[in-house]
């Protein structure tokens, strides 16, 4: 009874989907107030139905409910509370009816907070949101519907997927689908923005903060998956490149490109174009992202959903979103009126810069990512496209930016002065250049172009505070006065160069982790003890212990530094019992921000058990480097927030100029 | 097959024990070698990370080429002579290659150029970039006479 409940509301949406999508947009051409009024209720009942809906859902998969097709082929009775409801979204249909909750949920937030939004703009944005609902909710409804029954039901479930049975599952797709998702916000508004034909600084400052949070969470979210595949998958990696990676990859790169576009467009009223444009090509790129994963055209280790007919559904969806978005584009973009001009040198051409290569960047992946499909439907001939090539393409255009990076916030608006800017950053290249060396001179092993890369990550650290540090006078004037301007700055400046700082951070995991990562592997018996990595590790033995629904082999592994016991580490094999699947549970131990990595291979015949033992130097930086960054965007946001209530002069003397929300 | 692979391929386990070369330079360049090759029945993953039967012999013949004196990029002719390009996880710059390679940085140059068109000619049309509008110089004169160090904005 509830699944039909859960089952109808959505085809209530569905309906509610379709007067929000025409409705409003009917009424602000008309100019009838009323049909525009519309929206917000619209879009309000139609997040109410779709939670109505999921909550159904997981209600099914929380009691077990093995009359539903789809709770019978990913839940198991005897898998822990916290799997039954991560497993709603782990697998295809559930994960669909999560982004169609996350994209109404945006849409009621717009209608709850958007209320000094111009009405015609409100309603063109619902509207176009309710697009969105309606593609989304036709495609769960026709093929992916959730609440499919099944009679004579089974007594027992097939289980989900191990590899998903893990905290990090459990909150990695939210995190990235928020972002993905989150991106339709920008996206309705470019398109709100074409259809009015009007686009300035205030439309700018209503976009920026969906878009920084559609970007904070896609960063938290991809880091979430980085760290999920690095110890889930048992090889120690933390970026394979994998199509499904670069999916999410793609529309975090141009929505960062749109995040910093859209600031000069808010400050400056200028790249007003290529702002619409970013903001189209970012959701083309989430919905590219979403017909990746879900269609499994890309054969990769994430594809756990493999159907055609629903992939030409989603291709369907892309091309009508992306080309008629781009048709409308190419039809009103030239009536928009260009803006404040700039010189090369300025604060607007530094983030020119960052946008150019960013899109270079976004461009090296997306070609990366799907030449090898197109070439193979194109001739039959087959290639792959792996870490060699990315590593070579998407490298070279990343240093740039991070050389840059710390330069932009130096520079004024209009016209910079580079030797001023370069006088900024004085501390930053000295620290660089002291870091390059020490690293060339005293670390042992490891290629040479390792104590650069540790440079650039320095350099790019501690350049993200050169703004902070000039605008409050740090070293130039008394302390007090200095902590006076600290204080005083606005929090989206500390925002901003956190962000930095973070990319920076991770650079440095990145580059340590890559170059300094020792390895062995080998055969040990128990009481074996090697020394590895400055530590020794003894081989205790193998324990069989029982799990809920799966069997651990674990092996047990005494790490001592100086005979001193200082971790243990238990890698273990779980063998799955539902679905017969075997799986690497990896074990780690944390030695400040270093780790030390273990995997167990197989039990061989002559009582040696297979281990893989790594230490990987500032490895956690990498997703220490990305928590930082999102704490950065939400500095920003926060900013933003403050503002509402007391909007500054510059606000104030331009009347078009209004708070965010 | 896909799926079957997965399953085999979980319990990740590069390479085994007693695989290494001898010689630390040779098993380097067999670990480098390695990473530039695919498991070609598996799911995106080189032949260093999978412990599939088949990686596991690639290891082996490509540690083969390499004691018998084969250069890195003798190894990799003769691998791809066998498998096919698919083989490579770096596909090499051909014919039908050249679009794969040439597209991020025909985007960066295509972007650098239309910039440099744009902006020429906007200053051609609104003259020096320092040039204030009126409504501009009004504010300026504004802001000068309040406050010095609120006319810095973000």
């Amino acid at each position: 009874m509830i699944a039909e409940i859960g089952h109808y509301a959505l085809v209530l949406a569905l309906a509610l989907a379709l007067l929000q999508s025409a409705l409003p947009v009917w009424g602000a051409r008309a100019r009838d107030a009323a049909l525009m009024g519309l929206a917000s209720p619209l879009a309000l009942g139609q997040f109410v139905l779709v939670a109505v809906s999921f909550a159904a859902l997981t209600h099914a998969y929380v009691t077990s409910d093995f009359s539903l097709l789809n709770v019978i082929e990913n839940s198991h009775s005897a898998k822990p509370l916290i799997y039954k409801i991560s497993g709603v979204w782990g697998n295809h249909e559930g994960s669909l009816l999560l982004w169609v909750l996350i994209l109404t949920l945006f849409g009621a937030l717009v209608a709850a907070f958007g209320r000094n939004l111009p009405d015609r703009l409100k309603a063109d944005v619902l509207g176009v949101q309710g697009m969105i609902g309606v593609a989304f909710l036709l495609f769960v409804l026709l093929t992916s519907n959730p609440f499919t029954r099944v009679d004579p039901s089974p007594l027992e479930g097939q289980d989900l997927n191990p590899l998903l049975q893990d905290p990090g599952l459990a909150i990695h797709p939210p995190l990235l689908y928020v972002g993905y998702v989150g991106f339709s916000m920008a996206f309705s508004f470019a398109v709100a923005a074409l259809i009015e034909g009007k686009v300035d600084a205030a439309w700018a400052r209503w976009v920026r903060p969906w878009t920084l949070m559609a970007w904070l969470f896609l960063t938290l979210g991809i880091a979430m998956g980085s760290y999920w595949a690095y110890y889930e998958l048992g090889w120690g990696g933390f970026w394979f490149w994998d199509p499904v990676e670069n999916a999410s990859l793609m529309p975090w790169l141009s929505g960062t490109a749109l995040l910093h576009s859209a600031v000069v467009m808010e400050k400056r009223d200028a790249l007003k174009v290529w702002t619409i444009l970013l903001a189209l090509l970012t959701f083309a790129l989430s919905l590219l992202g979403t017909f990746l994963v879900r269609s499994g055209v890309l054969t990769s280790v994430h594809a756990f959903a493999v159907d055609p007919a629903r992939g030409v559904a989603i291709l369907i969806i892309l091309a009508v979103f992306v080309g008629g978005s781009l048709a409308l584009y190419a039809i009103r973009a030239p009536a928009l009126k260009q803006g404040g001009i700039f010189a090369p040198v300025s604060r607007e051409g530094a983030l020119v810069l960052n946008n150019l290569f960013l899109t270079a960047a976004t461009a090296a992946v997306f070609v990366g990512t799907l030449y090898p499909l197109a070439l193979e439907a194109a001739t039959g001939e087959k290639i792959s496209v792996g870490p060699p090539f990315f590593n070579n393409t998407f490298g070279p255009l990343m240093l740039p930016i991070m050389l840059v990076m710390p330069f932009a916030p130096l520079l004024a608006w209009k016209r910079g002065d580079a030797t001023r800017a370069a006088r900024g950053m004085v501390g930053a290249v000295g620290v660089a250049v002291l870091a390059t060396v020490l690293v060339a001179g005293f670390v042992q092993g490891g290629p040479t172009l390792a104590a650069l890369g540790v440079g650039l990550a320095l350099f790019a650290i501690v350049g993200a505070f050169s703004e902070v540090m000039e605008r409050t006078k740090l070293f130039r004037a008394p302390l007090g006065e200095s902590l006076r301007r600290a204080r005083g700055l606005p929090s989206s400046s500390w925002g901003g160069a956190l962000a930095h700082a973070g990319m920076g951070v991770t650079l440095l995991g990145v580059v340590a982790a890559t170059a300094w990562s020792s390895e062995v592997v080998l055969a040990m018996r128990p009481g074996e003890q090697i020394d590895f990595a400055g530590r020794q590790i003894a081989f205790q033995g193998v324990e069989q212990r029982p799990g809920p629904n799966y069997r651990t082999t674990a092996a047990e592994l005494v790490v001592r530094e100086g005979g001193v016991e200082v971790a243990r580490l238990e890698p273990a094999r779980r063998l799955y019992t539902a679905r017969k699947m075997d799986l690497t549970e990896s074990s780690i131990a944390t030695f400040g921000v270093s780790q030390l990595y273990a995997a167990m291979g197989e039990e061989r015949g002559d009582g040696k058990t297979a281990l893989r033992i790594s230490y990987k130097p500032l490895v956690t930086l990498i997703w220490l480097g990305a928590i930082v960054m999102a704490f950065g965007g939400l500095l920003s946001l926060a900013d933003r927030r403050l503002r509402v209530g007391a909007p500054r002069k510059a606000a104030r003397a331009s009347p078009a100029l209004q708070p965010a929300e | 097959m896909s799926a079957a692979c997965l399953l085999l391929a979980l319990p990740a386990f590069a390479v085994q024990p007693g695989e290494e070369l001898a010689d630390p330079a040779l098993e380097s360049r067999a670990r480098a070698l390695s990473y530039e090759l695919r498991c070609m029945v598996c799911q995106n993953q080189s032949i260093d990370d999978s412990d599939a039967q088949l990686a596991k012999d690639l290891r082996l013949l490509v540690r083969e080429r390499i004691k018998a004196g084969d250069s890195d990029a003798q190894v990799l002719d003769f691998l791809v002579d066998r498998y096919g390009e698919f083989v490579l996880l770096k596909p090499r710059f051909r014919r039908d290659t050249a679009l794969l390679w040439l597209f991020a940085p025909g985007v960066l140059v295509v972007g650098l150029a239309g910039y440099l068109v744009w902006a020429l000619r906007s200053r051609r049309r609104d003259g020096p970039a320092d040039a204030l509008t009126a409504e501009e110089r009004a504010r300026l004169e504004a802001l000068l006479a309040e406050d010095r160090d609120a006319s810095r904005t973000v």
